[in-house]
């Protein structure tokens, strides 16, 4: 049995953060239920990557959306509004990232729907919480990296701010956000009363800095500093990068470097003694190690330093790590079949329950897919 | 408010990073963790130095990860040692490690061992690469999987080699995956009673972070990743999309409009790109105009534009800057903690709000064995009843 199965989540989330989080509870066994604008749906369904669409959604929509299910409803007409208040009395959660004011205005802000269920688990998303200068500013990935500090922890010395190349403030919200509400359906299960789950994007990206934010905050303030090239952690010493071989590229990690300099036979790094020479003299520690990992290929090095323990890697694309054994083995992908008849491969769940992977072929709503047999099965008209 | 995994009782084996967090996590929640540490050094991360900053005698990262946290010491191969620690899983709710695969068979406690005496257990694993295969015994370390995964081809510029994400994302991202997947799993047991297994990886983990991409890339056909001459932000995404230079400073723009911005910025060469599909195929000359042109007025004149235009911008700031901003402050992101010992030290809290309160704790991390005593006298006292 799939742990969440039963619970059913009301979901008014658009975009990524909120629908995220969804996700993760429907492929953990939740019915998860998107409340949508008739006809156009969710404002995510037109946000596309590289253009790629199934029918009238993006694919990037397809792949945040499967195993759900969709039901119209305007919440600006009564009668609407009337049947979603019936639903949210035989819901388990509803989730929303509604800008602050927008469900009070509705009448369904927390306050009006707990007397309506008090077991409620009621999940808010917003950019930067609901006060301050910022609460009005739009929660956008990049705007909210770009703020937070986070873009100066990436890149090299010299390069501009350095984004994360994927959209890491939503997906680390979207991720609290699900762990809020499951432990919220935990306390319910002994106290049997509901709750208020809120996350933020902003607070999302600075607890997904922490340990980097508590040492800038206990070493009296100093700023990151990237290594040179190849950096791979602005707060971590040598050999800790990318380096280019004749071939290729190599990943190396925390490694002594005295110790990597006698196992590789580069000679120069035994110079380097003791750990603080390893965050004083990065850059150059690391020009030297470059200039010598040059001189021979990725697979040459592997052979030679796998074997001795030292932590390394090979540097790939999607379509060298999708085609290798180690990826395959994971059975990390799947299937799922649109109305349309369509089929898009996505990947699953990461989270095994009780040794099983947790697939699911159910494909994204189209909006308003499943109104009549919800309506039937809720007993909403 | 009742923090809502109060009364829950996590026995935590693992180290570094991943595992630790996860329970870091649930200890925020509410639960109380307990540390199994190995004597003498203990968690590794304590002696995981970073920017050689040194806190009280462990790494900063080390206190970070672990506040709100008790510590046991335990020998593991030991036998008196061994008998206390049965008696902490017998009445655990939750037991987690992330060894490499077979090591806890060998230590003894497995899930299946552990279920035997504690049937409504929900025990979580993490490993690097899942238990088959042939990275099965890699280090599951987080340069290491981002580098394998793809990830690295995701940020900075296309003229540069791989660029990794310069935080340990899959380590973060696994143990929040771990969290999510124990507390799903304490939920199912509140309903029927019975415990459950929670396995994680950190490759499908960072594989589940760039689903999208993944996605993308089985659709179109397997194409390669293509990261943006400069200012990349998104490889999958077209102009504007990026950090730009300005004359005091640095610009970050997201979706907008080629030529309303053209016109709002007062750059005319913009007002060409007309059709929508050229702000992704022409994205580095649209870039390249834009970057040019940003350079010739400050930060604030830029956003005193933009802004009231809606279009989707923002400074680009440090943690200095941040931290000194009303935005920040109103968060109240950052707590202190004291330790047993007296020594405080600042660190953030939990971003999860419950019924609109912040999740607080005071509580530093451990010293090594801090609470080894207290809780074998605890046991003690709860298993003999005296």
């Amino acid at each position: 049995m799939k742990p969440l199965e039963n619970l059913v989540v009301l979901e008014f989330s658009q975009f990524m953060a909120g629908p995220s989080a969804g996700l993760r509870l429907a492929d953990l066994g939740a019915r998860v239920i998107k409340i949508e604008r008739p006809g156009k749906g969710e404002s995510g369904r037109q946000i596309a990557i590289k253009n790629l669409f199934s029918g009238d959604d993006s694919i990037v929509f397809h792949t945040i959306n499967r195993n759900k299910e969709s039901y119209a409803a305007d919440l600006k007409s009564p009668e609407d509004l009337e049947r979603i208040k019936k639903l949210i009395a035989k819901a388990d959660v509803m989730t929303h990232n509604f800008r602050p004011g927008v469900m009070e205005k509705i009448g369904l802000d927390y306050a009006t729907v707990s007397k309506i269920n008090p077991r409620l688990i009621y999940g808010v998303v917003t950019g930067y919480g609901n006060k301050g200068p910022w609460a009005k500013k739009p929660g956008q990935d990049l705007l909210v990296q770009s703020l937070s500090g986070l873009t100066h922890l990436s890149g090299d010395k010299n390069d501009l701010p350095t984004p994360f190349g994927l959209a890491v403030a939503d997906m680390m919200c979207g991720a609290h956000f699900a762990q809020g509400i499951l432990a919220a359906l935990i306390r319910r299960g002994k106290t049997k009363q509901g709750a208020l789950v809120e996350v933020s994007l902003l607070e999302s990206i600075l607890d997904f800095q922490f340990e980097l934010l508590t040492t800038y905050l206990n070493d009296g303030g100093k700023q990151p500093e990237r290594a040179k090239q190849g950096n791979g952690n602005a707060y971590l010493s040598a050999p800790y990068g990318i380096y280019k071989t004749k071939d290729r590229y190599i990943a190396m990690a925390m490694e002594d470097v005295d110790v990597l300099g006698e196992k590789l036979g580069c000679y120069e790094l035994l110079a380097y003694k003791g750990s603080d020479s390893w965050f004083v003299y990065r850059d150059e520690i690391m020009a030297k190690l470059g200039a010598f990992l040059k001189e021979r290929t990725t697979a040459e090095w592997l052979a030679v330093l796998e074997p001795a323990d030292i932590w390394c890697a090979d540097v790939q694309n999607y379509e060298e790590f999708l085609n290798h054994e180690g990826y395959k083995v994971l059975q990390m992908e799947q299937e799922t079949v649109s109305a349309d008849g369509d089929r898009i491969r996505t990947t699953r769940c990461p989270i095994r329950i009780d040794r099983q992977k947790l697939f699911s072929p159910k494909s994204a709503p189209k909006p308003g897919q499943h109104t009549q047999e919800i309506n039937k099965a809720f007993e909403l008209v | 408010m009742i923090k809502p995994l109060e009364d829950i009782l996590v026995v935590d084996f693992s180290q570094f990073l991943s595992g630790p967090s996860a329970s870091l996590r649930l200890a925020d929640l509410g639960a109380r963790v307990i540390k199994i540490e190995k004597p003498d050094t203990g968690d590794i991360c304590r002696q995981l130095y970073v920017s050689n900053v040194i806190m009280n005698g462990d790494s900063s990262i080390f206190h970070a990860i672990n506040r709100n946290k008790e510590s046991f010491v335990a020998d593991l191969k030991k036998k008196e040692d061994r008998t206390e620690i049965w008696e902490l899983v017998k009445q655990a709710d939750v037991v987690m490690h992330n060894f490499r695969p077979g090591v806890m068979e060998r230590l003894g406690f497995d899930f299946e061992s552990v279920k035997r005496v504690n049937p409504e257990v929900v025990y979580g694993e993490i490993t690097g690469y899942g238990d088959e295969g042939p990275w099965k015994n890699k280090p599951g370390q987080d340069l290491l999987v981002q580098s394998l995964s793809g990830l690295t081809w995701l940020s900075g510029n296309g003229d540069k080699g791989p660029v990794p994400m310069g935080i340990a994302v899959v380590d973060i991202l696994t143990g929040a995956h771990l969290a999510q997947g124990l507390m799903a799993c304490l939920v199912r047991r509140g309903i029927t009673g019975e415990g459950g297994l929670v396995q994680v990886s950190m490759l499908e983990s960072v594989v589940d972070f760039q689903f999208e991409a993944i996605t993308t890339y089985y659709r179109d056909g397997g194409q390669p990743t293509v990261r943006s001459l400069k200012n990349n932000a998104h490889a999958y995404l077209g102009a504007p999309y990026g950090i730009y230079q300005t004359s005091n400073g640095f610009l970050a723009i997201a979706m907008g409009s080629i030529p309303q911005l053209g016109e709002l910025l007062q750059c005319p060469e913009l007002l060409h790109y007309k059709e929508v599909a050229s702000w992704f195929d022409k994205r580095d000359e649209i870039k390249a105009i834009l970057a040019q042109h940003l350079q010739t007025g400050t930060t604030e004149q830029w956003l005193a534009v933009l802004e009231p235009a809606d279009i989707w911008c923002a400074d680009v700031m440090t943690w200095d800057r941040l931290m000194d901003h009303e935005g920040f402050k109103v968060l109240e992101m950052i707590q202190e903690v004291h330790m047993g010992d007296g020594y405080s030290y600042r660190t953030t809290r939990c971003p999860i709000k419950i019924d609109g309160e912040i999740l607080v704790s005071d509580k530093g991390a451990p010293k090594l064995g801090e609470h080894t005593a207290a809780i074998i006298e605890e046991m003690l006292v709860k298993h003999t009843g005296r």
